[in-house]
């Protein structure tokens, strides 16, 4: 092994040069489309029923506000409760997975099965039972977002290194005391990854979930704006949605930096960069 | 009993196969050894020739299909958790800063943690880990990591240590420093060790005693009392006892040069 250089911590500024270096070029994607949109639809004189321009979406969805706030909060609410029922349910049936051989064969293809089941079908079926209440959009959240959780869980509790098992067996452990010191935190970057997953689909779920019946939510709001050609409305709640389920994702990416601290603090990123071609000496090309 | 006191560790025709597709093969064939308490005992041989394997049955992770494993005079004594175990790697938990790896026997063992602590950070200078005891494993170079695992072995206080190769994948140099101070530590809690090396000249200027393996299956064909210096600073590679027992160590493994 060489001794590699420690890693030194990097400062500030050049974290910041790195946040910027990220985002940059997303947020500069995203604001030349808004513009080349903005610019096409007075360009060619587009219908605003057929496609508004960004900035009269902005102006309906402000317009709206009133509207379009306790649908989003609805939304928002069926989402969480949606995405915990899954964690809960995901990392407690990954567990069950991973540490009964019976669950696991008994189990595992099913679960496979059920994401080959259209929610579209099972949702409508959910109200029937359940009623136009909060729990079919909870169910729908909940099978949408649950699969990648658990997959992620048992495999990742399956990754860990034998061989850090054995050497804790010499220390005298036990099987319990493995699983907190090494099989857990070994598997969480992997369950980790599952969530971040999960979240992603987890608007769009409550979303699907509305649509078959409800009274409130954004899933509601755009069918009534697309029956009513408010074409404006349409894309101001899906503007929405995507808000909602990119800061879903901030979070569990925060909550993953601060969980997996020992993950990041490798610098892993910066290893990354100092190693790309373009930045190696020109011999060791 | 008395006699078998004076031997921490004695094995007794030992033999171990392993299955590998289907076929039995044979990993180390009638092994007999004894280390004296506080001895440093080298076992040396070719790759492949079940050093591991025979450190794996003394800790408990392996059973032998034959022969008598007896810790301080106890016969087929429940083995883990009773001896230290530094495995080839290092195998420090990515997730735990560099204390907290040191302290997971102690941890593990449910001992009183501050006290464990305490005791860690005075030892910190000597393993050459000051300042270091909160960085991730992940950050530090191959020879602190080594040292790492080596203090965590250490922290478990048994009187019988088993390391394997520690400073296998250290560059010469490094393993050059790291055995001085392998000495140092080692002069500081006399554990009985036993150590597996493929290096002559490590070997030599470690060790008590010498046992030579066979190439697979692992076999003892040489077993070497080294009459130098018992302070080890005071070996020399060009003394002519030395120099003799290289020979001998070197023509055993048949890489006698000339
Ligand atoms: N768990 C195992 N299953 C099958 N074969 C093994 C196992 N462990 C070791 N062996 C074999 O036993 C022999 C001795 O291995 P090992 O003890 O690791 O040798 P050394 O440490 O001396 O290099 C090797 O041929 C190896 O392939
Ligand atoms: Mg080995």
């Amino acid at each position: 092994m060489a001794e590699f250089p420690v890693a030194a911590r990097p400062s500030w500024r050049r974290r910041g040069r790195l946040a910027l270096a990220q985002y940059l070029p997303a947020a500069a994607l995203v604001l030349t489309l808004l513009v080349l949109w903005e610019l096409a639809t007075h360009l060619w004189k587009i219908q605003p029923w057929l496609l508004p321009a960004p900035s009269a979406i902005w102006k309906a969805g402000l317009a709206a506000k009133g509207l379009l706030g306790p649908h989003t909060w609805q939304t928002a609410q069926e989402t969480l409760w949606g995405f915990l029922l899954a964690l809960g349910v995901g990392l407690g049936l990954g567990l069950l997975i991973e540490f009964s051989p019976l669950v696991r064969y008994a189990l595992y293809p099913l679960l496979v099965v059920s994401q080959t089941i259209p929610i579209i079908a099972i949702a409508p079926l959910l109200v029937i039972w359940l009623g136009y209440g909060i729990w079919p959009k909870i169910i729908v959240v909940g099978l949408v977002c649950f699969f990648p959780i658990v997959v992620n869980t048992a495999d990742g509790l399956r990754s860990a290194d034998p061989e850090l098992i054995a050497l804790l067996r010499t220390m005298g452990a036990s099987e319990g005391q493995i699983f907190r010191l090494v099989r857990w935190p070994g598997a969480l970057p992997m369950i980790f990854s599952g969530i971040k997953i999960a979240i992603t689909y987890s608007v769009v779920g409550a979303i699907l979930g509305e649509w078959v019946g409800a009274s409130r939510g954004l899933g509601v709001f755009m069918l009534r704006a697309t029956n009513s050609f408010r074409t404006d409305w349409v894309f101001a709640s899906i503007a929405i949605t995507a808000i909602l389920s990119v800061c879903l994702f901030g979070l569990v990416s925060l909550a993953e930096r601060l969980a997996l601290r020992w993950y990041y603090a490798a610098g892993r990123g910066e290893r990354w960069e100092e190693l790309k071609p373009s930045r190696l000496p020109k011999a060791t090309r | 009993m008395n006699a078998t006191n004076d031997y921490p560790v004695i094995l007794e025709h030992m033999s171990k196969a392993f299955r590998v597709d289907g076929r039995l093969v044979s990993a180390l064939e009638d092994v007999s050894l004894q280390a004296r308490a506080q001895e440093f005992v080298t076992l040396i041989g070719p790759s492949g020739c079940g050093k591991s394997t025979l450190l794996n049955i003394i800790c408990g992770l392996l059973e032998p299909d034959e022969g008598t494993i007896i810790l301080h005079g106890e016969r087929n004594a429940p083995r883990l958790g009773r001896v230290g175990y530094m495995p080839q790697r290092d195998l420090l938990l990515p997730w735990k800063r560099v204390l907290d790896n040191i302290l997971l026997g102690p941890q593990i063992m449910g001992r009183d943690l501050a006290e464990a602590r305490r005791e860690a950070l005075d030892l910190l200078p000597l393993f050459g880990l000051e300042g270091f005891e909160n960085h991730y494993p992940a950050t530090l170079s191959g020879g602190m990591r080594q040292r790492a695992a080596l203090m965590r072995t250490f922290m478990c206080h048994h009187d019988i240590v088993l390391l394997d190769e520690p400073f296998g994948a250290l560059d010469a140099l490094t393993r050059r420093t790291m055995r001085r101070w392998l000495l140092d530590v080692w002069a500081r809690f006399r554990q009985t060790i036993l150590f597996v090396t493929h290096d002559v000249e490590e070997a030599l200027f470690l060790s008590d005693r010498i046992y030579v393996f066979s190439p697979r299956p692992g076999r003892i064909i040489l077993e070497m009392a080294l009459d130098l210096p018992a302070d080890r600073r005071e070996r020399q590679a060009a003394a002519p006892e030395f120099v003799a027992y290289r020979q001998r160590l070197l023509q055993a493994l048949g890489l006698e040069e000339g």
